[in-house]
């Protein structure tokens, strides 16, 4: 087939798909809904988007010559100016410095956006330890956040345990979550793998839909008190008799904003927390062992390693931050429902990992940076969300299938004696 | 009886219908290079994953430093000091070569999490024996200026060399090596050749081989087993199976 043709029958199928999603629309009539022509402006889009595709395939040799040229540099360096570890430390406390500086210095909407984010990040680092060092794919990873979440809420409403001894119970019950999951997927890889944790999670959400006694189903848990700092509440009126308020205690006056800031505070700390703690397991013979199970557990088994404790691990270890981040997404939305923790929530997360790059912590963050702000910055194109999502996840397929950062092997130097 | 580090007696290995592995013996002496040969398909390597845990053996008995290790899960057969390589090298190929050599001594770790989030100088030491260790294997093998470079981009001979070294930091009392020269030139199967006698008479372990290099196996071996279909066929010193009419037979046929 020649250029020509090949490139027309693209720009046909274009047409054809696009007509029907972007040329069409329903609206309703009375009762009945007819199918009415779009407007013109996305008409337009169509038909850029058919010219774009027929130029592409026209002129697919230069094009695939240029992002083969892209491809060469393999890896993305980080710049050289990092290289010695004191510069990197410098750099390090720069970059902590200026985030713990952000929220005094821009909007309440921003501030809220970066928490949301860091949570995803907590949440990312999490699963990063699953699926890009121990190499198990679990989907269904969002049902230990909603192990997390629903266990301050739940803890709350019957004990009245506060968001600081909830915090850590959580994590503990998450990582329990995590251990009797194993158990019976440790058989399991690859897709069997996948399949069992997308059921896990499933199981989950629907118990908590469904056990309307104790979690109130569908209607969700609300009123879940915010974190309070050393005992000091950010209402405007304390809660009960005998609480002070922040505004209170340091005499100043209310406002809503030193809550949006405290949570996000709170938050970067225990992001902080999750990446000293998960980089320091890497270095570690755990660490190590997760890896070298993800490249060959014959091979592992033959050394002495065993395969069951080490992947038990990796489930605990990585539910844990998950259950973590569960509790204080409970904290800060002060209400939760089944409807947070659907498997789309699962894949979000996988997605950070993938885009980022398997293993690498700091293709992690930029990854879920990438994956809350950007739609956030894009609020109109909405509807097209997903659509960008998938394209965006084939491009990155084709381009850099080893993620934004791919993880790179720390240096170790050898003494020579 | 005291002074045979690995005695293997009436092994018997059936999958479903097939009878891989029929009544097999086998005697390891401490400091002795023992080797396993036979013709393609005699099931050596079966008689090698039945005596390392990952297969278990129908019936016989494995008995290693006076312990029964039969039905035993590999990874605690491997903590008992018999350590294994692969026919077609399984090294962690995406790990730098240090990092197989830090994996390969996970029993000898460090494994308090506490201990190694706060870095205390037992957990530091630890870690810095290690590093020695590996050190030390991969100036024996050669590789020491391959440290961190990822294991799947070393050479094939480098890899064989690397598997080895790896076996060598869990500080085995017995080595099996599945085909070692399988894929060597002839100078490298000549400087594996001397590895194998310097760890016996070095290091003091035993090491247990099989291999289709008639060179390699006559030249060190100090016992040799011949296994034929899965039974047994012969035993004897290097001198003496060269001189077997049956063996001659399975090798090369009746005339």
């Amino acid at each position: 087939m020649s250029r020509v043709t090949s490139a027309f029958v693209a720009a046909l199928i274009t047409l054809v798909l696009g007509g029907f999603l972007l040329g069409m629309s329903l609206t309703s009539e009375g009762i009945n809904l007819v199918v009415e022509t779009s407007t013109t402006g996305k008409m337009t889009v169509l038909f850029v988007g058919v010219v774009l595709v027929f130029l592409l395939q026209l002129f697919r040799e230069q094009v695939g010559s240029f992002t083969s040229k892209m491809r060469s540099d393999e890896r993305m360096e980080l710049p050289s100016f990092l290289r010695t570890s004191q510069q990197q430390r410098m750099w390090t406390m720069f970059v902590i410095a200026g985030l713990v500086l952000f929220p005094f210095i821009s909007s309440r909407g921003a501030v809220d956006i970066a928490t949301l984010t860091l949570i995803y990040v907590m949440l990312g680092l999490g699963l990063n330890v699953v699926v890009g060092l121990a190499g198990l794919l679990d989907l269904g990873y969002v049902g230990f956040y909603a192990v997390g979440a629903y266990s301050y809420a739940l803890l709350n409403m019957y004990f009245g345990v506060s968001f600081w001894v909830a915090l850590p119970i959580a994590g503990g019950l998450a990582a329990l979550f995590g251990f009797l999951l194993g158990f019976p997927v440790l058989r399991l890889r690859g897709d069997y793998l996948a399949i069992v944790t997308l059921g896990f999670g499933e199981i989950i959400r629907i118990l908590l839909n469904n056990w309307t006694e104790l979690t109130g189903g569908p209607n969700g848990i609300a009123r879940i008190p915010k974190p309070t700092f050393f005992g000091l509440e950010f209402n405007r009126r304390p809660s009960e008799e005998g609480a002070t308020t922040f505004h209170d205690f340091f005499g100043i006056g209310y406002s809503s904003e030193y809550k949006v800031m405290f949570l996000y505070l709170m938050a970067l700390v225990l992001v902080l927390i999750t990446l000293y703690v998960i980089r320091r397991l890497i270095r570690m013979p755990i660490g190590r062992a997760w890896e070298a199970l993800r490249e060959d557990e014959i091979a592992c088994r033959s050394l002495g390693l065993n395969p069951t404790t080490i992947k038990l691990g990796a489930f605990t270890i990585g539910a844990s931050f998950a259950g973590f981040a569960g509790s204080f997404f409970a904290a800060r939305q002060g209400f939760i429902s089944p409807e947070s923790f659907t498997f789309i929530e699962s894949a979000i997360i996988l997605a950070i990992v993938v885009l980022g790059g398997m293993g690498s912590q700091l293709g992690v963050i930029l990854a879920a940076i990438a994956m809350t702000v950007l739609p956030e910055l894009a609020r109109e194109f909405d509807e097209y969300r997903m659509l960008l999502f998938g394209l965006m996840m084939v491009l990155m397929m084709i381009w850099r299938p080893q993620g934004l950062l791919p993880m790179k092997r720390p240096h170790l130097e050898l003494k020579r004696d | 009886m005291t002074n045979n580090l690995l005695t293997v007696k009436d092994l018997t290995m059936r999958f479903g219908g097939l009878l891989a592995v029929n009544g097999v013996d086998l005697e390891v002496k401490e400091k002795q290079i023992v080797s396993v040969i036979g013709p393609n398909g005699a099931g050596k390597t079966t008689v090698f994953n039945c005596v390392s845990g990952f297969y278990i053996p129908t019936a016989g008995s494995v008995e290693f430093r006076g312990k029964e290790l039969r039905g035993k899960p590999g990874h605690l057969i491997a903590r008992e000091g018999m350590v294994r390589t692969f026919q077609n090298v399984r090294l962690f190929k995406e790990m730098t070569v240090i990092e197989n050599l830090l994996v390969a001594q996970h029993m000898h770790a460090e494994h308090n999490l506490l201990k190694g989030f706060f870095m205390t100088p037992g957990f530091r030491k630890n870690e810095q024996e290690m590093m020695d260790r590996a050190a030390h294997w991969l100036e024996r093998v050669g590789l020491l200026e391959f440290a961190n470079r990822e294991a799947g981009n070393l050479a094939y001979g480098q890899q064989r060399r690397l598997e080895i070294a790896r076996c060598m930091v869990t500080e085995p009392k017995l080595l099996m090596l599945d085909e070692p020269a399988a894929g060597l030139n002839p100078n490298e199967t000549k400087a594996l050749d001397e590895l194998i006698v310097q760890l016996r008479d070095e290091q003091g372990i035993s090491i247990l081989l099989i291999e289709h290099d008639m060179g390699l196996v006559m030249g060190i071996s100090d016992q040799i087993y011949v296994v034929n279909q899965g039974e047994p066929l012969a035993a004897g010193t290097p001198a003496e199976i060269q001189a077997n009419p049956d063996v001659i037979k399975a090798y090369l046929g009746e005339e």
